[in-house]
């Protein structure tokens, strides 16, 4: 990869295929650039371990996250066989740990991920159509706007109850509007280009200049915003949890493991912070990334 | 500008109708019946359907939006299922304490965020600059309800300087002008002020070296103009939108505080609302949020219209 040679975009004659290709040359750009920066390989190389650690954490966890054990409660860190310490329970720190990475990733970015697609369609197709649809769809996105976003979050899931389900729905439903707003503003520009003009002269149908012309353009600025939402959403994601409105016990998540741990304060100071640890390594990670890849895309030209 | 003050008026006219529409539809939403935590285990259909007329949960939706609707207008949000009492008397107290810990915060972040956006912005040393965005960016990513706990940890257990919950001696629910008082405001305050500080510092920063980076300032610097009078025409071309972005902070704070307040036990709006949802008390959770919800649209409301009183070129955009 980094000795990627400079794959001049191939001139298609076909203006679908030709779209793609510059696509894929400018990604390809992007990657490069993140590629370069060391800051942004550090945090790819952090995260990528995190994520592993939680998909492999059956095989390289050391002990079972679920056994208990009243007389080895809270012990500290690099005490025999617990590198780092037990919980309020007896169960292995770094087991759950580890463990945990399951629930709060997929918490953090799924949200993220859905929020991307819906918020995405209906900007677009706000932008694309303009006056009444866009403003049908944008007055309602304004509204849940208007909530600011932990409150909306934790309300939500304090009303539809505590769970991993209706957490992600409310979250999805905080990340929405601003996804929304950067797409609909993007195709707003997108829209009276003289290629889209073109297109829609040639008779293509509405559709197909979304698909074709417009979601090209607009995937780029849109990403780049969803990519700073991920480590907002880790955070709420384990707040959500942290308030016991998130995953339930017995399930290793970051967020719970902090909210049960919090009792221990006082006793075992650095086992009640250690899952903050993972929430923010992850976060800051993420951010960083996010950064990264905004220069990146800023180097359009 | 009153043209668009006026315009900027009516345009929050339907977000708020929107606003409690969403707030409204939360009791429906509920799985169950919104009377279910009140009733006895074995409450028979007809003690339960008197429950649910006292509360006028009997009537058609539209009915029941517009008679909340009616009566929030005037300052009634129903009674709060668990302790009986009026919604607003609860939430009142808990949002002015959830208001001295959001004004607190923003102070703080105010000062030590547009210093370092300052410092940033301004120097032109590679390593003032990596270490300020640096800084900021852990105050974005930072858990604050995480750093909250690492405070306590540090300050309350380790070095015994602070007390690490509560608002006042002996769990009081009101603030008093006194030492002891402003002690328990600290380590809140100061955790709650982390993000709006990595924000503002963020902000400033781009936004001074954006401005420096202006024709106009080298047109001043070439005419001869001292470095002091140039940063005070960089200042007033980077503060509008900087305001806005302290403004829009402020809003989210005092939504956004529910964890922190959770952490040091402040008795605020989180508090309140983590109250009403381990209860499942919906009356008093859809008032609260309602509450909240409408400081945010007015905060909104009064820093566009401040920006463009500040600023000419907002209004002829």
């Amino acid at each position: 990869m980094s000795a990627a040679t400079e794959a001049a975009p191939i001139a298609a004659a076909r203006s679908g295929t030709g779209g793609r290709r510059r696509t894929g040359g400018y990604w390809r750009r992007v990657g490069r650039h993140v590629w370069r920066d060391k800051v942004a390989l550090l945090c790819c190389v952090i995260l990528a371990a995190i994520t592993l650690a939680a998909i492999f954490a059956p095989w390289i966890a050391p002990a079972d996250p679920y056994k208990t054990s009243m007389l080895r409660r809270l012990q500290p860190p690099l005490t025999g066989n617990y590198l780092l310490g037990t919980d309020e329970l007896g169960r292995d720190l770094l087991t759950r740990l580890l463990y945990g990475g399951r629930v709060s990733l997929s918490m953090g970015l799924a949200p993220v991920v859905l929020a991307t697609v819906l918020g995405s369609a209906l900007g677009i197709v706000a932008g694309y159509f303009g006056r009444h649809i866009n403003m049908a769809i944008m007055r309602v996105v304004d509204v849940f706007y208007a909530f600011p976003s932990v409150l909306l979050a934790v309300a939500m899931a304090g009303v539809l109850g505590a769970g991993i389900f209706n957490s992600l729905i409310s979250l999805t439903l905080v990340f929405i509007p601003p996804i929304a707003r950067v797409a609909e503003s993007v195709t707003t520009q997108v829209r009276n280009q003289d290629y889209v003009e073109a297109a829609r002269a040639t008779g293509a149908s509405a559709p197909r200049i979304i698909l074709q012309h417009v979601l090209a353009n607009v995937t780029g600025p849109i990403l780049t915003y969803a990519s700073s939402l991920v480590s907002v959403a880790i955070i709420i994601a384990s707040g959500l949890s942290f308030l016991g409105l998130g995953a339930a016990p017995p399930i290793a998540d970051w967020g719970l493991m902090l909210n049960t741990l919090r009792q221990a304060i006082y006793v075992a100071p650095i086992n009640a912070v250690l899952p903050g640890v993972m929430i923010f390594a992850t976060s800051v990670s993420f951010n960083l990334l996010s950064d990264s890849l905004r220069t990146a895309m800023d180097v359009r030209a | 500008m009153h043209f668009y003050v006026l315009r900027r008026l009516l345009y929050t006219v339907p977000i708020i109708v929107g606003v409690t529409l969403v707030c409204f539809s939360f009791i429906h939403l509920a799985p169950g019946d919104p009377v279910s935590a009140v009733l006895p285990e074995n409450a028979t259909a007809e003690v339960a359907a008197q429950i649910k007329a006292a509360y006028g949960f009997d009537r058609p939706l539209p009915i029941q939006y517009l008679k909340w609707l009616w009566n929030a207008a005037s300052g009634d949000f129903g009674m709060s299922i668990m302790s009986r009492r009026p919604v607003l008397s609860e939430v009142m107290p808990a949002v002015a304490n959830t208001a001295l810990l959001a004004v607190t915060a923003i102070i703080v972040s105010f000062v030590l965020g547009i210093s370092l956006g300052l410092i940033a912005g301004f120097s032109d040393r590679r390593i003032t600059d990596r270490s300020v965005t640096a800084f900021a960016t852990i105050g974005i990513s930072v858990p604050h309800y995480w750093l909250g706990m690492v405070m306590v940890v540090l300050f309350a257990v380790l070095f015994r300087v602070l007390p690490a919950t509560g608002m006042g001696p002996a769990g009081t629910q009101f603030w008093h002008f006194s030492v002891d008082d402003f002690r328990h405001l600290v380590l809140p305050a100061l955790t709650l002020a982390m993000i709006p500080t990595g924000v503002l510092a963020r902000s400033v920063r781009a936004m001074v070296a954006e401005v420096r980076r202006q024709e106009f300032v080298q047109t001043l610097k070439g005419k001869g103009l001292r470095r002091g009078r140039t940063f005070v025409h960089i200042i007033k071309n980077a503060a509008p939108p900087i305001m806005a972005i302290m403004g829009l902070q402020f809003a989210q704070l005092l939504g956004g505080s529910i964890l922190v307040e959770t952490v040091f036990a402040w008795p605020g709006t989180g508090f309140l609302l983590n109250a009403a949802i381990t209860t499942r008390d919906l009356p008093l959770l859809q008032g609260a949020v309602m509450v909240l919800a409408m400081f945010f649209v007015l905060t909104n409301l009064i820093v566009d219209i401040l920006q463009t009183a500040v600023d000419p070129r907002v209004r002829r955009s």
